[in-house]
């Protein structure tokens, strides 16, 4: 595709378009894990600007693939990821998304179980303040004859101010009959009695609600090689917001 | 230490406290009682500063210091300490990391030095092993999946770490087991019986009373103070009534 996409295509229904054009065309990244093999990759957004990503996975037979993301654009961050499994493969994929002002913070998966008994479980988490916006576009699609797929999808946002907004998609095609498929989404925002709470035993509020939301974010870390490093930099980007 | 003068609040524009007046000295405990719907809770909150519970009138003098001016978080640090009726479960946030940071919080604002890891998990299981708590519960995640009596012994043990001047108490006797109550009378008096300390205990019942002695016994009905006395008037509510007492 290298004509600009417009509001039209599903996947950039959310997306900052005029942001875009500054970077338009992205070049697709491509990473192969090869049968029985396993391979991670963390990806950090920070910064002002426009950041975008494009990358396309092809798990083999037994293939493991871990993916974590924390998206912390100052601007426009996109991370774009298509996957595709083979049987038998497992892929773990974790994205926070902390922003404020009117920044705009966006994943979109497309996750193919192409033959059976491959795994896929994906966690994202964001937390969303000031005018910003943050999106999750997910798309899993189980093929005809991939029994025993297993996916799964959990996504959650907190909206810390009124005017902060979230928009979450998670679907599911399942052209197989013995599949196992799960998906959760919720928007919130903090629990004002919890927040109360807290501050009752001394805690001022921007303390309190780190306390609260940092473990909401480490959801998006867990059992990730550089977890602690990622849970870090989340909770410092969240600081900055507070 | 705290000055209660004329304090009048609504809740969600209903006005529940009208007029409320007490005065309480370091070193004395004050039980308040008082039926359902008097405003026990809502003096409560009024003075722990929640939002929702807005001042009308009057007003509140804690150590010399407008209480009313102050956010909930400076409240605490002022020496205020509130004992839920139920306490709030906070996932995902163990009581560890909750009291410490809650703890040097406090300490912060009063311009003193944070205290260290290896002190505040002396401190916080020295104040379990009074309350009897099993001191691995504050590794758990705030108050989650707590029994209602571990839930009022956890809150006991906050006060405890937390070593307020004055402790206003929201039925910390109800959903308690005899055992559990008495536990947690004896915790109360061990923390906050001193003279420069003081408690205010929201209460229904008299059985708490039995192990935490009030000096003063104050009955509260629509929304004031209508009778003060000894611990005597405890007893008297107690075999009376609030309706021929009050």
């Amino acid at each position: 595709m290298t004509a600009l996409p417009t509001r039209h295509d599903e996947a950039w229904r959310y997306a900052d378009l005029t942001a875009l054009a500054s970077v338009w065309p992205i070049r697709p990244q491509a990473i192969v894990v090869a049968p029985g093999e396993s391979a991670s990759h963390t990806l950090v957004l920070s910064g002002a600007g426009t950041h975008v990503h494009d990358i396309t996975v092809s798990l083999g037979e037994g293939a493991q693939f871990a993916m974590h993301v924390l998206n912390a654009a100052r601007g426009y961050g996109r991370v774009a990821v298509r996957v595709t499994l083979a049987r038998g493969a497992h892929f773990e994929f974790g994205a926070a998304q902390v922003a404020g002002a009117d920044h705009r913070v966006e994943v979109v998966t497309e996750v193919v179980h192409a033959e059976p008994d491959a795994v896929s479980r994906q966690t994202v988490r964001q937390v969303l303040a000031g005018h910003a916006t943050g999106n999750y576009l997910g798309r899993v699609v189980v093929d005809r004859g991939a029994d025993g797929s297993d996916g799964e999808q959990s996504v959650r946002a907190m909206l810390l101010d009124r005017g902060a907004s979230a928009n979450a998609r998670p679907e599911l095609e399942i052209y197989a009959d013995d599949v196992k498929c799960a998906h959760g989404c919720a928007i919130g925002e903090l629990d004002k009695d919890g927040l109360f709470y807290l501050a009752s035993r001394g805690l001022p509020p921007a303390a309190a609600k780190a306390l609260m939301l940092q473990a909401f974010l480490a959801e998006a870390f867990a059992g990730a090689a550089d977890e602690d490093r990622l849970t870090a930099a989340a909770l410092a980007v969240l600081e900055d917001l507070l | 230490m705290l000055e209660i003068t004329n304090l009048s609040a609504t809740v969600a524009n209903k006005p529940i406290l009208k007029g409320l007046s007490l005065s309480v000295n370091a070193g004395e405990i004050h039980a308040i009682m008082g039926p359902n719907g008097a405003g026990k809770s809502t003096l409560g909150y009024t003075l722990g500063g929640r939002p929702g519970y807005e001042v009308t009138g009057g007003s509140v003098y804690f150590d010399g210091q407008d209480l009313l001016a102050l956010e909930p978080y400076e409240r605490a640090a002022a020496g205020l300490f509130l004992g839920f009726q139920y306490p709030v479960e906070i996932p995902g946030v163990s009581m560890v990391q909750f009291l410490r940071e809650s703890l040097n919080a406090q300490r912060k604002a009063r311009g003193q030095e944070p205290l260290s890891g290896g002190a505040f998990l002396k401190l916080a299981r020295e104040q379990a092993a009074l309350l009897r708590l099993d001191p691995d519960m504050l590794k758990r995640p705030v108050n989650v999946g707590f029994s209602g009596g571990e839930k009022k012994r956890a809150e006991m043990v906050q006060m405890g770490i937390l070593d307020p001047k004055l402790a206003i108490l929201d039925e910390t006797d109800s959903g308690l087991d005899i055992d559990a109550l008495k536990v947690c009378g004896e915790g109360i008096n061990a923390i906050m019986r001193r003279p420069d300390k003081a408690v205010l205990l929201i209460t229904h019942y008299q059985r708490l009373l039995d192990y935490v002695k009030p000096d003063f016994v104050h009955v509260l009905a629509g929304g004031r103070i209508v009778r003060s006395g000894g611990p005597e008037l405890a007893l008297e509510l107690e075999e009376q009534g609030y309706e021929a007492v009050a």
